[in-house]
């Protein structure tokens, strides 16, 4: 009734071909945009913030990132992990290294140093496809944990081998470290995440987009019609990491202030993000959200409800978590196996005909 | 001989070994890649609930029996008796052919036909299940295998071969659980190719590997394959559980011994059951000779990465693995 | 001090007539799951059962009655985070987060909230120094103590000397693992013993490499330093080889039952540390039988009690229960809070009276604790596993570390720490 294109005339083509052509859409995203911003930071508390929105928002860029790669150019990537690690490294460096300089530059900074890092295991790519493609990002997985726990410059020669971001400001108000209040480092990691959907939201349709789904869909192809595979994958790779690497850096400063590589950024991470874009669905930015809340939210959800409100042993009910996060991934996949974004769209499609739908 | 030589051929012997175990994880992915194009990532999550199973039912424990205790305030643990091992072992094989029926039946007849990252994903969503499934049935303490399985160098061959190197050399170490595993493996080898060879399912096994829908067409029942498929995986699932499960107890570290077979499945191919093996033998023994001779000069425990680095040398000059289907691109 | 304690009894007995109103909560944040479980359920089961008797024994602490919030983390920082805020806001005293990965996480966040954190044997070993870490305690001993009380045991063993000894480490690949290393460096160079590192990676599956090396160069001695299935696979490896295992000791997150099990009668002979003696007979077990098990309030299956893990949650358990009965007695009220729970934590003092008094006899040495030390005085036992009998048996008295050793080193990783995160050094 209220959700379709007619009556909504467009008269030039940036309005067609805009990202939300319809109205209600454009609605819709302004109104979670506002409450994101305007209205999230003044009642969120610590413990929303560290448990649910944080690790939502800075899961989410990785799952960006890694659609970007996975989703949109077709290279699978189980480095993931890996890749934030070097983010969080390059964060801590250069945290430690320049105390003056702003925190923003020192997060752009390391998403950089990563999409140099990326680039570089990506050229593997060139010759070697599909799941055999993921050993060369397992390669870089292993190698980089491995490599930022045995050299100890990385982590400025202390006694164990953690890292602990201090704290450092963005104007007057603490962003990192003990201190700093909930809604700042809500906001921070919100601007980013803001900035980088945008930024990745017009990459993917536009000219890098489109030549990095030729690759997807067949490289061979691609080539012929003059895409450069050397380039666009590469392109891919490091922009993927770019994002990743700034995830890993606000995963490491803002998230959690202190990390041990091993046990923050090892394999389990690289599945964990690639079963979000999976479950999220491929190619799609909204798919990455989707995802990222999915296994972000519902254990915290089942945890809240199984311990706080039924009052069921705390062992019972994360095997229990267990059971139903794999219960409805599978369920999901059954009902529709395009992940998340597809059932979205199934249910905007469904609504732009309600209530008529013949 | 000199001593270092000596060692050396004792690394790579070692190696071997380790590949061999490795193979014995690989061999259940290959088995269920090959025949349903699944790349079944719930493997390792398999080999843990199959060994969890064997232990639980060889020590009588009662499934569920927390759960039960939590709902019903009662206070069961076990029946009170213990089962032997072969019956125990037979037991469990029941209950991993009634998994890969269920996985059948609810799970994989409905995405019949979907693309393999879908698959794949499915196989996420199993393994998150089949972990809490294993831990509400059985607890997640550590479970000891009591299957008598000899265990520690073979002190025969170390006292026969001591004299042969410097005063420094001890002897070649070989574990015999090692030794079992080889020919455990040999004979889990032989009989899967006998079976496929020479038996009516398994050249049925072999129409679905190569085409579903002629195999269809020639009058077999896919969903009977795949059951079978998926059992055999549960079988070598088992069988790698409990090797593994020899040296550390049944606990949930076993279920992270997939990734051990990744890099094996990425160097042999996954749709190779030569490959497997020969993959983890290359694997193994590769990243236990790198250790030993560069490990110590960087400091150690590179063994995790250099296997990966390893199948990707070998990748590059032979992108579909060493014994993968050649992939041909047509546009 | 006893006319402070009186009047604190009788304001507590007066408290404690009426009915109670606010409780003291206990968050424990337990793992029961994950690829740790073994070494967390039995310790979780000993710290909720020791407060689950205080309730149903003595009415809670003075009067009070201890809730326990129980948050499972998995032994995952993140779910750690989790579970610290969730907790945080119902008013939680102390926190024992059972994880040195956590514990990091915690440091600085407990600081800034002002709520005490008691690391018992592990977490951020400088931590011992309390002018720059007020609010984490880890009493009554800490990594450090440990490398140094295992050296100083093999010095005894050797006749005081180590001179041209070779000793391997084994440790997990982690902060946790890599802790002891700065010290055994330091042990190395003063008594003249080799020392070879071995690392191994999470989890710790496949160690084949690293006693294969070991196999080759014949350490006198094998220390390690594991957790969960890395335990267990070392122990068998050890016993493959050959290798004598009364050489071979682990530290005393390498100790319990549960560890050597698995390996069956290979394991024989297996020495580990201790910071908590085990005696399967103490009053107090009984009593947490009586009052807590056969009420049917037991923490898990009650399978575990007497276990060397769970007489370490149960120690932890005293030791809160000690400094929040401290912190009544200082502060005079019995509904304490997080700030005064921390005095009484900086003044505690045990002994051995206490002890016994308490029923658990010589579970843990008398120690005091102080603004300038955090750390307690750092004792441990060994302890050799007797596989015939299944169970582990004390082979010496508390062991004294060498304080001049690690002293040192933690005068200098705190100050890094305070220069990194500017803290001023001072007692609160």
């Amino acid at each position: 009734m209220f959700y379709r294109e007619a009556g909504d005339f467009k008269t030039t083509y940036q309005e067609d071909s805009q990202t939300f052509p319809i109205k209600f859409d454009r609605w819709r995203y302004w109104a979670v945009l506002a409450v994101a911003y305007l209205f999230i930071p003044f009642v969120i508390n610590d413990y929303w913030a560290s448990a649910v929105f944080i690790p939502f928002l800075i899961y989410s860029i990785a799952a960006i990132g890694l659609n970007i790669l996975t989703g949109y150019c077709g290279q699978v990537s189980l480095g993931t992990g890996g890749f934030m690690a070097v983010g969080a490294f390059a964060c801590y460096k250069l945290m430690t290294a320049f105390p003056d300089v702003n925190i923003i530059f020192h997060i752009i900074i390391s998403g950089g140093v990563t999409a140099a890092v990326g680039a570089a295991f990506g050229l593997p790519s060139l010759r070697i496809k599909g799941f055999y493609l993921a050993v060369a990002t397992l390669a870089a997985q292993f190698f980089l944990v491995w490599l930022f726990n045995k050299v100890a410059w990385f982590y400025n020669y202390s006694a164990s081998g953690q890292i602990n971001a201090p704290e450092r400001f963005v104007g007057n108000v603490a962003v990192t470290g003990p201190n700093a209040d909930a809604w700042a480092k809500y906001l921070i990691c919100l601007v980013f995440l803001t900035v980088c959907a945008l930024i990745a939201r017009n990459l993917t349709r536009g000219a890098i987009g489109r030549t990095w789904m030729a690759i997807r869909d067949m490289d061979i192809a691609a080539e012929i019609i003059g895409v450069n595979p050397l380039r666009a994958k590469l392109m891919a790779f490091a922009v993927s990491s770019f994002f990743i690497g700034v995830s890993g850096a606000m995963f490491f400063a803002i998230y959690l202030g202190a990390v041990e590589v091993g046990e923050a950024f090892g394999i389990q991470k690289s599945f964990l993000v690639l079963f979000m874009i999976i479950i999220g669905g491929l190619g799609s930015i909204f798919g990455s959200f989707a995802g990222a809340a999915f296994l972000v939210i519902l254990p915290v959800a089942l945890k809240l409800v199984g311990v706080d409100l039924l009052g069921f042993p705390t062992d019972l009910v994360s095997h229990f978590q267990l059971v139903i996060i794999g219960a409805l991934i599978m369920f999901f996949l059954i009902k529709e196996p395009h992940g998340l974004a597809q059932l979205w769209r199934l249910a905007k499609e469904k609504l732009r005909l309600w209530p008529f739908p013949y | 001989m000199p001593t270092n030589v000596l060692y050396l051929i004792e690394v790579l012997a070692n190696g071997l070994m380790a590949g061999v175990m490795y193979s014995l994880v690989a061999l259940g992915f290959v088995l269920i890649f090959k025949a349903s194009g699944i790349f079944n990532y719930a493997q390792g999550v398999m080999a843990l609930f199959a060994a969890l199973t064997l232990a639980g039912i060889m020590e009588g424990q009662v499934p569920f029996a927390h759960m039960i205790n939590a709902v019903f305030g009662t206070k069961i643990h076990h029946f009170g008796w213990h089962v032997p091992a072969l019956a125990a072992i037979a037991m469990t094989v029941l209950v991993m052919i009634a998994f890969a029926w269920a996985v059948q039946r609810f799970v994989f007849r409905h995405l019949v036909g979907q693309e393999p990252i879908i698959l794949f994903m499915a196989t996420i969503g199993l393994a998150y299940f089949l972990e809490g499934v294993g831990d509400l049935m059985w607890g997640s303490d550590i479970k000891t295998l009591a299957l008598g399985l000899p265990q520690g160098g073979s002190r025969w061959l170390e006292d026969a071969t001591a004299g042969w190197g410097g005063d420094d050399f001890y002897g070649f170490f070989i574990d015999k659980l090692d030794i079992v595993a080889t020919g455990v493996a040999i004979v889990l080898v032989a009989s899967l190719i006998a079976f496929s060879q020479y038996t009516k399912h398994g050249r049925a096994m072999r129409a679905v590997a190569d085409d579903h829908q002629a195999a269809l067409s020639v009058g077999i029942s896919l969903n009977f394959i795949w059951i079978l498929v998926w059992s055999l995986a549960g079988f070598v699932a088992l069988v790698a559980g409990i090797m593994w499960g020899a040296k550390s107890g049944v606990q949930f570290s076993l279920s992270l011994i997939a990734l051990k077979a990744l890099p094996v499945l990425m160097l042999g191919g996954f749709t190779s059951i030569p490959g497997a093996i020969v993959g983890g033998l290359i694997i193994g023994m590769g990243e236990k000779l790198f250790e030993y001779t560069f490990g110590p000069m960087i400091g150690g425990a590179t063994e995790n990465w250099f296997a990966y680095v390893l199948a990707l040398i070998v990748l590059v000059f032979r992108p579909q693995g060493l014994f993968g289907e050649k992939i041909i691109e047509r546009v | 001090m006893t006319l402070k304690k009186l009047a604190a009894l009788a304001l507590t007995t007066t408290l404690a007539a009426a009915p109670a109103v606010a409780d003291l909560v206990i968050p424990d944040l337990s793992y029961r799951t994950g690829p740790y479980a073994a070494g967390g359920t039995p310790f979780s089961d000993g710290y909720q059962d020791y407060f689950n008797l205080l309730n149903a024994r003595d009415g809670g602490i003075g009067g009070e009655a201890v809730r326990i919030v129980e948050c499972e983390t998995g032994y995952n920082t993140e779910k750690g985070v989790e579970c610290y805020e969730s907790t945080k806001g119902e008013g939680a005293l102390i926190y024992q987060p059972l994880s040195t990965g956590i514990t990091y996480q915690l440091i600085p966040k407990a600081t800034a909230d002002q709520i005490p954190l008691h690391t018992m044997g592990y977490g951020r070993t400088s931590a011992a120094k309390g002018e720059v870490f007020n609010w984490v305690f880890n009493y009554p001993a800490n990594y450090w103590d440990a490398a140094s009380v295992m050296v100083n045991y093999l010095l005894g063993e050797n006749g005081g000397s180590l001179d041209g000894k070779k000793i391997a480490l084994v440790y997990h690949n982690s902060a946790y693992g890599k802790e002891p290393i700065r010290t055994l460096e330091n042990l190395s160079a003063q008594h003249g013993f080799k020392l070879d590192l071995l690392a191994v990676d999470h989890p710790g599956q496949e160690q084949k490499s690293q006693w294969l090396q070991i196999r080759r160069s014949r350490p006198d001695y094998v220390l390690m330093w594991g957790w969960g299935v890395m335990n267990q696979v070392a122990v068998q490896e050890a016993a493959n080889i050959g290798f004598p295992m009364e050489n071979f000791i682990g530290n005393w997150w390498s100790g319990a039952e549960h560890d050597v099990t698995p390996a069956g009668a290979a394991a024989n002979g297996y020495k580990s540390l201790n910071m908590n003696r085990i005696n399967a007979e103490l009053p107090v077990f009984a009593d947490i039988k009586k009052h807590v098990h056969d009420a049917g309030n037991a923490a898990g299956d009650g399978s575990n009690i007497g276990k060397v893990l769970y007489t370490r949650g149960m120690y932890a358990a005293m030791l809160a229960a000690e400094g929040i009965a401290n912190a009544q007695s200082i502060h005079g009220v019995s509904d304490i809070t997080p700030a005064q729970l921390r005095d009484g934590m900086e003044s505690l003092e045990i002994t051995n009276a206490r002890m016994e008094e308490l029923g658990m006899g010589g579970v843990g040495p008398a120690f005091s604790v102080s603004c300038s030390d955090h750390g307690g005085n750092g004792l441990g036992i060994v302890q050799q596993w007797n596989a015939g009998e299944g169970k582990w048996v004390a082979l010496t008295d508390y062991i004294t570390p060498d304080d001049a050793v690690t002293q040192p080193l933690i005068d200098e990783d705190a100050a890094a720490f305070a220069a990194e995160n500017n803290i001023t050094p001072g007692c609160l």
